[in-house]
């Protein structure tokens, strides 16, 4: 077995690695760290800072912005206003929007009804109706507003580059990384810049979200092109299909699966954006939350973060149930049923129509009736909720937190930050050679040469220890949960409710309670990461599970494996290439919330790009800040992938 | 499958058909009621921005309401960061920002060099900085508002995040802080840890105080929380004029700030009544205090809590009335 001793091989010139990487920490421990002190700038910062304050000068007389960046934002906010007066806003000259809550009830239940079935729209219709209940109507329908511009744009984008991405290696080499770009660029980075471009506003806000948003949808819709079967396209070849009939007949129905879950991530996506927009004056519930930080409401912060994880479960389940719909239409075809589709149609329609009109005339429809505020009793429960936990569980808490810190963190800090950078520089290209190929490790070298460049090594080295642990938590969590789930229908059910919450609750909403638990710590920072990044791990690697071949699973049950041997030996391994992407996709989901780690106590990059964003003079120093955390998150993500395709091709090895 | 499908559009049909029945008996019909309001005249719009510390909402919140109820203002209020919010000035998006602490630079960058801002004089109110604890650790400790024993206690004062010293607890990073410099400076046993967020640094507190655990932190009056913790100051080395000139060699406590107004320089020319009410607005930090307190502790709206305010304080909304 020549495969397995040159693994083994590997593995002790790994280890020995490793072992001369403490040996040498010990002895240079503290020397050539690179730290910055908190208001210290380089060169660079300078000169990133002057670059923002140019765009600041220039803004009315450069034609860049005359001709082409001004009409985006004047289109954009259009383009929300225009939404905000039929759903939100007074508008017209009228004291209430076009179409008040009983018509955007029935407009929106109609949809579900016709594009799902009658489950969500029960489902949708709740959901509408909990809005008003909370007493967010309003608030509500100025996020959805937002969050329907900027997804409809995201779509109109990013399903046709994800199927370019999916046809074509090359472009998806040169998107891949611009993807993750934006994936793993904080926020908080381009959210001061955005307002030099599009100023303060809808416009903003909705780049903002777009940016953010529009990833998952170009990414998955590729994913989904990609798997297609080898075999199937062949069959559609040798029956003489062109390119374009085997990418709309075959190719895009097999990934329509696919391209729901991109759609859905691509919603998340938007609505988790909702609070951070709302530092820019973005209208909505996100505003909502950040007031109630202010005076540290958990309550009233926890029920608008409450109608945002409501609006976002319906948004799912009524897009998957539209995609399950189509499937089973196009599999079943459309012979029968036709006419009486058409009546169904019209008739729901009419309803549909009389609600708005409804909604239009008579202000009982238009305004939501106050009677029962459930706002009230949601914002006690959750103030009481909150208090008990902080005041009970605080000891325990406070143990764990000390464990994983000084335990875990702590000498992963040392190793990575107290060495000199030309060690970790050179053990990160060693590992990355060895583990992942000699690709990686030109990743790698480039990666520490930008982290150096841009000044923040130290910071650098602090927030990927943090990282790194997060990361591994989420893995820990993903494989578990993803596992169960996949195998099992009703832990999908119970599950996904709660995951779908974990994604979409502000993270502003738990910081509070999470803070009283574990103090302004590097541990904060990880839980919130976490709460974060598992969903969709945990998702992905459930999708992988469930596209494991019922044949490869029945023949391994006909052959007397055991529950686990099962899940070890045949399901988890199928599902490499879904764990593989849940795994990226929660590191980069991790590097995300760097930022929102900077904010309870992360301190590093986290905080460099914050403090970029609240101080005139270190904006240049929190734009560093955010492309090192991209250069991370991009070297990381390559040296992963390109380890786990290795691992993956010599199976024997374990 | 049929049978059920029958069903929907007969449903559906009852549905519609009440639908049509309800809009026949009627109710209040939207524009019969409401007529919009218009503003008495010669106000216009004011777009006043929001800092996210409740003290200034406070601030904010009266101005809004008596620029509305006595000039006749549209008042808009948009949700912003300092930074953000002076970016505002020269594109016409921000009028006023109504309280502001220190910023020197930004006053530089905006009021001298691109001359999109102006200032309106202050607001009456005091800024204290400086470094505190939680009521219960001077009690115990009463020598500890001294910092010449704060070495004394550092062992007290250590956390996971702070490598063996004591942790003095910093904020939000767009708080002015000379933390780092004094801790070297004084020779102090002690590590600056980013809290990074006011929400952090008062939660901190609170669990101190509830939880009687040691800390050490960077906090400001005038705020809200004030009223429902009242921390103790520490004593650092007095301050005298100029002691904080260079920033590296800072061995002195903060210089209490006079909070000010900053306009934008369209909004000054203007003529307009409410960059007159925005000129004449002070008051104390009582006044602010109290406001600030209806607001997060009763939690009324800002709207409400002004209009109490208001009511209650005739005298002093009426010299910030423009005259004539």
């Amino acid at each position: 077995m020549p495969v397995t001793r040159r693994f083994l091989s590997r593995t002790y010139v790994t280890g020995a690695v490793v072992v001369a990487w403490i040996v040498l920490w010990v002895v240079l421990n503290g020397r050539d760290t690179l730290p910055l002190g908190g208001a210290q700038l380089t060169p660079l910062h300078n000169r990133l800072g002057e670059a923002a304050d140019a765009i600041d000068a220039n803004r009315n007389s450069n034609p860049l912005f005359l001709y082409f960046v001004n009409y985006i934002r004047l289109f954009l906010d259009a383009a929300v206003t225009f939404v905000q007066a039929l759903i939100s806003q007074p508008s017209f000259g009228r004291p209430v929007p076009l179409v008040g809550w009983l018509g955007v009830t029935g407009v929106a239940t109609a949809i579900a009804y016709l594009y799902g079935n009658r489950k969500v729209a029960v489902l949708t219709a709740a959901g509408f109706a909990s809005f008003g209940l909370l007493g967010l109507w309003e608030e509500s329908m100025d996020t959805l507003a937002l969050t329907l511009t900027a997804v409809a744009l995201s779509l109109a984008a990013g399903i046709p580059l994800g199927i370019w991405a999916g046809l074509s290696d090359r472009f998806n080499r040169v998107v891949t990384p611009v993807l993750d770009f934006m994936q793993t660029m904080p926020t908080f980075v381009y959210l001061a810049p955005l307002t030099l471009f599009f100023l303060i506003g809808p416009a903003s806000a909705t780049v903002a979200t777009m940016i953010y948003a529009v990833p998952p949808a170009i990414r998955l819709t590729a994913h989904g092109i990609r798997q297609t079967p080898p075999a199937t396209l062949e069959a559609a070849d040798s029956l003489g299909a062109t390119g374009g009939q085997a990418l709309r007949k075959v190719r895009l129905p097999l990934a329509k699966r696919t391209i729901v879950v991109g759609i859905n991530q691509t919603i998340m996506a938007a609505l988790s954006m909702a609070t951070i927009a709302a530092l820019i004056d973005a209208p909505g519930l996100g505003k909502t939350v950040l007031k109630a930080l202010q005076t540290l409401d958990v309550g009233t912060a926890f029920n608008a973060g409450l109608a945002i994880v409501i609006m976002a479960i319906v948004l799912d389940r009524v897009t998957s149930a539209a995609g399950r719909r189509v499937e089973t239409a196009d599999r079943t075809g459309r012979s029968g049923g036709a006419r009486l589709r058409r009546v169904e149609t019209a008739l729901t329609a009419a309803v549909a129509v009389v609600l708005v009109y409804l909604s239009y005339t008579y202000v009982w429809a238009a305004e939501f009736p106050g009677g029962a505020d459930l706002g009230s009793y949601v914002r006690r429960g959750a103030d009481a909720a909150s208090m008990w936990a902080q005041d009970t569980l605080v000891t325990y808490t406070n143990g764990l937190k000390n464990v994983i810190t000084y335990a875990l963190l702590n000498p992963f800090e040392a190793l990575l930050a107290r060495s000199p950078w030309w060690l970790v520089a050179v053990v990160a290209v060693a590992l990355a050679l060895l583990l992942a190929g000699v690709r990686a490790a030109i990743t790698a070298a480039v990666g520490c040469a930008l982290l150096v460049a841009l000044g923040l090594w130290h910071d650098s080295m602090v927030t990927l220890a943090t990282t790194l642990v997060a990361t591994l938590l989420v893995m820990v969590l993903g494989v578990i949960l993803g596992v169960w789930m996949g195998r099992s229908d009703r832990a999908d059910r119970v599950l996904r409710p709660v995951l779908d919450a974990g994604q979409t609750m502000p993270a502003f909403v738990y910081l509070v309670p999470i803070l009283g638990l574990f103090g302004a710590t590097r541990f904060t920072a990880i839980i919130a990461a976490v709460v974060f990044a598992a969903p969709v791990s945990v998702k992905l690697v459930a999708e992988g599970i469930r596209g494991v071949p019922h044949t490869a699973v029945e023949a391994a049950t006909a052959g007397g494996a055991s529950t686990w041997q099962l899940i070890s030996k045949v399901q988890l391994p199928m599902a490499r290439a879904g764990i593989t992407l849940a795994a990226s996709q929660g590191l980069i989901y991790v590097l995300s919330m760097v930022v929102v780690g900077g904010l309870v106590g992360a301190g590093a990059l986290g905080y460099d790009v914050v403090a970029g964003f609240s101080q005139h003079q270190l904006r240049g120093k929190g734009l560093a800040a955010g492309l090192a955390i991209v250069v991370l998150g991009i070297m990381l993500d390559r040296i992963m992938r390109a380890a786990a395709s290795r691992a993956g091709s010599s199976p024997a090895s374990r | 499958m049929a049978v059920t499908r029958n069903y929907g559009p007969r449903a559906l049909a009852l549905v519609a058909g009440a639908g049509l029945l309800l809009s026949g008996c009627g109710g209040a019909k939207v524009g019969e009621t409401q007529a919009a309001s218009d503003g008495k005249g010669g106000c216009g719009t004011v777009n006043l921005a929001i800092n996210p510390w409740v003290g200034y909402e406070a601030n904010a919140a009266v101005i809004a309401y008596v620029a509305e109820k006595e000039l006749g203002c549209t008042v808009v209020k948009k949700d912003l960061k300092e930074e953000v919010a002076w970016q505002g000035f020269g594109t016409g998006e921000v009028d006023a920002v109504v309280e502001n602490w220190g910023h020197d630079d930004l006053k530089k960058k905006y009021i001298d060099e691109q001359k999109t801002a102006v200032s309106a004089g202050v607001t009456g109110n005091k800024g204290v900085i400086g470094w505190f604890v939680p009521p219960w650790m001077a009690e115990k400790y009463p020598d500890i508002t001294d910092w010449k024993n704060l070495n004394k206690y550092a062992d007290l004062f250590k956390t996971s995040e702070s490598g063996g010293k004591g942790q003095m607890l910093d904020g939000d990073p767009s708080f002015v802080t000379n933390d780092e410099a004094l801790v070297k400076n004084l020779d102090l046993n002690y590590k600056v840890v980013y809290a990074g967020s006011e929400a952090a640094l008062i939660t901190a507190f609170r669990q101190a105080e509830k939880q009687k655990t040691p800390l050490l932190g960077y906090f400001y009056d005038p705020q809200w929380f004030m009223s429902e913790v009242k921390l103790v100051k520490v004593n650092l080395p007095e301050y005298t004029e100029g002691c904080d000139a260079d920033a590296e060699k800072v061995a002195c406590d903060y210089p209490v700030y006079d909070l000010d107004k900053i306009v934008s320089k369209k909004f000054a020319d203007s003529g307009s009544p409410a960059y007159q009410l925005v000129k004449n607005f002070t008051w104390t930090n009582d006044d602010q205090n109290l406001v600030a307190k209806y607001i997060s502790e009763d939690k009324m709206s800002a709207e409400d809590a002004a209009a109490k305010w208001v009511k209650d304080n005739p005298d002093k909304v009426k010299a910030w009335l423009p005259q004539g």
